[in-house]
């Protein structure tokens, strides 16, 4: 039997409806990372789509930064228990990039500089979802947050906003990403509590 | 996972009922607590352990802290420090009380560690609480009375700050203690108050020639550091152990 | 921060699988060839969730996922581990 610690609560305790289940607020933005942080030069960076038939849109920084950048306010769930409610982005949104591409297939795989991938459904990149954000609370987003550039798909655990970003492929079949194929879930709502296989 | 925290095999996995038995103020920040861990069985200087907090609804927290003390039986002291946006450290300096009963798994780890056996000369570097383990290790240099040479750099924000500060101000003779203040320095210190440089390493540290084996503990940022200046010293990076602290 | 930790942190979490300490065992990168004790690897994603990067090439060696009821555990990227008795 677990010995109870007396006057512990921990972040297990909280009470909160705009709380999706086990979750704790927090103001701080703690960082989550699987690797050493990369640094990307704007000069250099790149993003692409590509399709099945093997076709890459490609977009670099100037180009990105040409297309209409929004205003994003968005809580965020992170499947390490913190979340963060209110926050302030600025990017573009996916269904700009996708307005240009023809494809046939349902699911993508997020890249990242430095190799990290996820897996998302494209349904859940489009209809105002998802976007490739820039900044955050007024600010260029810093490399440990996922700049220059990052995903943003606030209605899916915060794993799923690959920081980094350098492209989406398209493919037939959802396959698993980088945490995925590791034990966490291959969809990932945080209103169902979906962290793992 | 087999059996519950009383299985009586005593196996390192398994997690073991302790009662704190003191409590010492080591800082402002900073708490001693001496637990009796029942089926602990001694644990060779440098050792860690997981504390396990477990709140009334179920949820727990797990977190490793280095053991404070060396050798046989069941009594051991751990030494934390509260970091500000942790969730246990807080719990263990501020909340918890003698007599409490505490869950630890241990001992834990084999690489950084010192026995008595060794004979080599022993270069420690501790940052902040990453003192805790290489106290271990002296501790146990002294209690086996060893005369392997020893010497330590040890790393504060300010005199106030250090842990074990009594102890380390009256050496044993085999132990030379070097103290590094950050953030202030008392008056008439003659090195001012900075951060530890290869300057630092290379005036008080054993020289590379003499192929001492170092132990660095301490926040990432430190041991990155240190250890980095240490390999530019010339020493073989094979004999510099690390071990870094994660946010607890 | 990115922030990282050794690999001597892997000892608690691993104790309840191994019956030996698996921070002493050593590895062989599939990345790079590099063979080096566990204890000298990078550890990111604590406290639930490991990622064990070679500290040499910074290829990952191991992930482990602890979920209230399993532990997943990912090898791939190591060649072997050899433990000793």
């Amino acid at each position: 039997m677990a010995v109870i610690s007396r006057g512990f609560v921990g972040r297990g305790g909280e009470v909160n409806p705009d709380l999706p289940a086990g979750q704790y607020l927090t103001a701080d933005f703690p960082v989550l990372s699987s690797g050493p942080t990369p640094h990307i030069d704007t000069v250099d960076w790149q993003f692409s789509i590509r399709t099945d038939s093997d076709t890459l849109h490609t977009w670099n920084w100037e180009e990105l930064h040409a297309l209409p950048v929004e205003d994003i306010n968005t809580d965020i769930h992170c499947v390490t228990r913190w979340s963060k409610l209110g926050t302030s982005w600025r990017g573009v949104s996916l269904d700009t990039l996708f307005a240009t591409v023809k494809t046939t297939d349902e699911y993508v795989m997020a890249r990242s500089y430095g190799g990290y991938t996820t897996n998302v459904p494209l349904a859940d990149l489009l209809g105002g979802q998802a976007w490739i954000a820039l900044e955050f609370d007024g600010a260029k987003l810093d490399p440990e947050h996922g700049g220059p550039a990052r995903l943003l798909i606030p209605h899916l655990y915060f794993w799923k906003s690959a920081k980094w970003i350098h492209g989406l492929e398209m493919q037939s079949q959802d396959e698993p990403g980088f945490w995925e194929q590791n034990g966490y879930n291959m969809y990932g709502d945080p209103w169902l509590e979906q962290r793992y296989w | 996972m087999t059996g519950t925290s009383e299985a009586g095999d005593g196996r390192i996995g398994n997690w073991k009922v302790g009662v704190v038995t003191s409590i010492r103020r080591e800082s402002a920040s900073g708490r001693s607590i001496t637990i009796d861990v029942p089926r602990w069985g001694g644990n060779i200087a440098g050792q860690h352990t997981d504390v396990r907090l477990t709140a009334a609804n179920g949820y727990t927290a797990v977190r490793s802290y280095s053991v404070a003390s060396a050798g046989a039986g069941d009594r051991i002291e751990l030494a934390v420090d509260r970091l500000p946006t942790g969730e246990v450290s807080p719990y263990l300096v501020d909340t918890l009380r003698e007599g409490d009963e505490l869950e630890l798994r241990g001992p834990l780890g084999g690489w950084f560690v010192w026995t008595p056996q060794q004979t080599e000369s022993v270069q420690l570097i501790g940052g902040g609480s990453g003192i805790v383990p290489l106290m271990a290790m002296i501790r146990s240099h002294e209690a086996s009375g060893s005369t392997a040479p020893f010497r330590l750099l040890y790393s504060v924000r300010t005199p106030l700050d250090a842990f074990f500060r009594a102890e380390l101000e009256s050496p044993s003779a085999n132990l030379e203690v070097t103290w590094i203040f950050t953030r202030g320095a008392p008056s008439g210190w003659s090195r001012p108050a900075g951060r530890i440089t290869a300057a630092d390493l290379e005036a008080h540290g054993f020289p590379a020639a003499l192929s001492p084996t170092v132990f660095v503990c301490g926040p990432t940022g430190f041991v990155e550091t240190v250890a980095s200046a240490l390999v530019a010293l010339g020493h073989e990076p094979n004999r510099v152990k690390t071990e870094r602290f994660g946010g607890a | 921060m990115t922030e990282h930790v050794d690999g001597n942190a892997l000892a608690g979490p691993l104790s309840d699988l191994f019956t030996f300490d698996p921070t002493t065992a050593s590895a062989r990168c599939a990345g790079c060839g590099d063979v080096s004790v566990l204890a000298r690897a990078m550890v990111y994603g604590e406290p639930d969730t490991f990622v064990v990067r070679c500290a040499h090439c910074d290829d990952v060696l191991m992930t482990i996922v602890q979920t209230r009821d399993r532990f997943c555990i990912e090898l791939r990227g190591m060649t072997w581990l050899k433990i000793p008795r």
